[in-house]
């Protein structure tokens, strides 16, 4: 699939903008600051209905503005999709597919994929176990949108849980108990054995929802490996062997069988969480939060025979962090036949020589990819592509033919359409309300 | 900000489920400039809600007596009850035309994060209603979403010793959804594919 046309009204630094894309590569080339992060923000959005740099959504929205609209034209296989997603913070989002109102947001979810490596990518190797978590469910996502629900429900399952737990601890937990002279008959007995049960009822459904899930990301991992293996050779000089190892918050057993790449059976999931639930019942209580479940768990990356958290330098550090992105590229490709939108951005600065060159290679036959870089001499020059320059919350095509190196030459796997010479016939034309953009929004970029 | 009167019936209204600021303001204007007999009447109503109707001492439906039109009459079949979260599930359930026999209102679902537990809820006196054994089934018809199911299975679990048979709407119900926005004909299947929990 590639992204044909991308429309953002009030979002970020930019009042609105209009982007006509075409396949192969695009560089959005602009100094700091200027919003290149900003334009693969937005469309990291569109695929996944969040940000790659923040959990809430106000700091999408252009400071002073109420709601900011971000808006793609996806082709796949010659068939067309408009998405449109309004942003109001503190609300659910608006969301429309091809002009119909979606009834959730959630239904625009894998008409438009990305696979988004970013600097901020880095903590998935230096930073919490949620980083990873998060990885994993995105990729879940992406591959499977029907995953979202889950993920969703898990995420609220924990959440109810956790306040029955921090409620119950002064009728269940032992400080209350030791306090009390009560005999463990009578109305007291009565209240902890009602929330004993509620407690009982939570933990089928986090049990439940928590084996799914877990499930879900095992069969996605064993999937993963050879793939995050092959990438991580591909993209560092080294011969270290770059590995996950899914680390479950579940007892010894199975948490190792899970450990050495096993993937137990939904079911078995299941009755090894209620079981661990069972164990750290007198624990949780005591603290008031839920101990065991997906949300507990970490993958454990490791370079040879040592963890890349704490071991690897930068560098590493770096190219496994690719390496991760890579790999889901190539696995969402396997999976749907099909390739998600490739965005890099500021990735080249960090690269030296050899695996600038070497990137450039993996990259050459993906559908779409899009590039950002500070300055264009970062971007090996057969990825060039079509370029825009970003500068001030504003995005237009450079001048041709663009300076600098790598404008001599184009991809030639795919033939470039050039956006100034040729007007988006069909481009999305402006919506009715809602999402209600700003004047404009939605026109495409008229050439010259 | 307005002055006295205007201001204390927008805050008024505001403070209604589903009235933000904004339609808080255009209703009171509405009134503002509405014949005397309009808000006349929506005033009586008002009155007439607040002195009139209660809750069914038996089942906790609405009702304009000691206990409900649905309770009182005997038509309905005394053997099955059907257990709903609020007062306007029972009038989504009846529009199915599916159902003949009785209602309990829980008054809720069981929610930790908003502080609503077994008791908050009147489950107490739905095993009241059971004690005489004139009851055979229990339908749960809580909504289709996280807290509906926790609280269908907490009912399931105390139900399993009190000899009656327990069911629960058969899926197909949009999931994450309320029983009151569901349509007649997806509820009315929901009743006929329920599932046995306890025989
Ligand atoms: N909600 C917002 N409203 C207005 N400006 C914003 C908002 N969020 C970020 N910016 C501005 O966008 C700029 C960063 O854009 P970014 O795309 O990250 O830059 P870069 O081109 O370096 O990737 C900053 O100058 C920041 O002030
Ligand atoms: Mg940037
Ligand atoms: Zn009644």
């Amino acid at each position: 699939m590639y992204l044909r046309h991308l429309s953002i009204g009030d979002f970020r630094s930019y009042a609105r903008a209009e982007l006509a894309l075409t396949p192969g590569v695009t560089t959005l080339v602009g100094r700091n600051g200027e919003g290149k992060t900003n334009l693969a923000e937005a469309m990291g959005y569109l695929a996944t209905l969040g940000s790659h740099r923040v959990s809430q959504d106000a700091p999408l929205v252009r400071f002073g503005a109420e709601r900011a609209i971000v808006r793609g034209l996806v082709d796949r296989g010659g068939r067309e999709t408009l998405v449109e997603l309004e942003i109001v913070p503190g609300r659910a989002n608006r969301a429309r597919l091809n002009r119909s109102p979606a009834t959730r947001p959630r239904e625009v979810l894998g008409t438009l994929r990305t696979v988004l490596f970013a600097p901020e990518d880095l903590s998935l190797v230096k930073g919490d176990p949620a980083e990873r978590r998060r990885f994993l469910d995105d990729l879940l996502v992406a591959r499977q949108p029907r995953w979202a629900a889950v993920r969703s429900d898990y995420d609220k399952i924990v959440r109810q849980r956790n306040a029955l737990l921090k409620s119950a601890a002064p009728t269940l937990g032992p400080r209350r108990r030791r306090r009390s002279s009560r005999p463990a008959t009578g109305p007291e007995s009565e209240e902890v054995a009602a929330a004993l049960r509620t407690l009982d009822v939570w933990n089928d459904q986090l049990a439940a929802a928590g084996a799914q899930l877990l499930y879900a990301r095992l069969r996605l991992l064993r999937d993963l490996r050879p793939l995050l293996a092959r990438a991580y050779d591909a993209v560092s000089d080294s011969s270290a062997d770059a590995r996950a190892t899914y680390r479950a918050s579940l007892h010894e057993e199975v948490a190792d069988a899970i450990a050495d790449g096993q993937v137990p059976t939904a079911e078995e999931l299941r009755d090894a969480l209620l079981a661990t639930l069972a164990e750290q019942r007198a624990a949780e209580i005591e603290r008031g939060v839920s101990l065991a479940g997906p949300h507990r768990d970490d993958l454990v990356l490791t370079l040879g025979e040592l963890p890349a958290k704490g071991y690897a330098s930068h560098g590493e550090s770096w190219s496994f962090a690719l390496a991760l992105r890579l790999g889901a590229f190539w696995l969402l490709r396997h999976d749907l036949g099909d390739d998600p939108v490739l965005v890099l951005d500021d990735v080249f600065a960090e690269l030296d020589a050899g695996r600038r060159r070497r990137l450039a290679g993996l990259i050459a036959d993906c559908e779409q990819v899009v590039i950002t870089a500070a300055v264009p001499e970062d971007v090996p020059a057969e990825l060039a592509g079509t370029r825009f320059t970003v500068a001030k919350g504003h995005v237009e095509p450079a001048e041709a033919p663009a300076p600098g190196l790598g404008s001599e030459r184009r991809p030639d796997h795919e033939p470039q359409r050039d956006p100034r010479s040729e007007p988006e016939p069909d481009a999305p034309p402006e919506p009715e309300s809602p999402p209600e953009p700003a004047d404009g929004v939605g026109t495409p970029e008229a050439g010259p | 900000m307005y002055e006295g009167a205007v201001q204390d019936l927008i805050d008024e209204l505001g403070h209604l489920p589903g009235v933000g600021p904004k339609s808080a303001q255009r209703i009171a204007f509405h009134l503002l400039v509405a014949d005397e007999d309009e808000v006349k009447r929506l005033v009586d109503a008002l009155v007439q809600v607040k002195s009139r109707v209660r809750f069914c001492a038996v089942c906790g439906n609405v009702a304009e007596a000691e206990t409900c039109r649905i309770c009182s009459d005997d038509r309905r079949d005394a053997s099955l009850i059907c257990v709903v979260e609020e007062p306007k599930d029972v009038v989504a359930v009846e529009r199915t035309r599916e159902f003949r026999g009785r209602y309990h209102v829980l008054g809720g679902a069981i929610s930790p994060m908003e502080g609503v537990g077994p008791d908050d809820l009147s489950i107490a006196q739905l095993f009241t209603r059971l004690a005489d054994g004139s009851v055979t089934e229990v339908i749960i018809a809580t909504d289709p979403n996280l807290e509906g199911e926790a609280t269908a299975t907490y009912l399931a679990r105390a139900l399993g010793t009190m000899g009656v048979r327990v069911s629960r709407l058969a899926s197909g119900l949009p999931v994450g959804g309320d029983l009151e926005y569901a349509d007649e004909i997806t509820l009315g299947r929901a009743f006929e594919g329920r599932r046995l929990i306890h025989a």
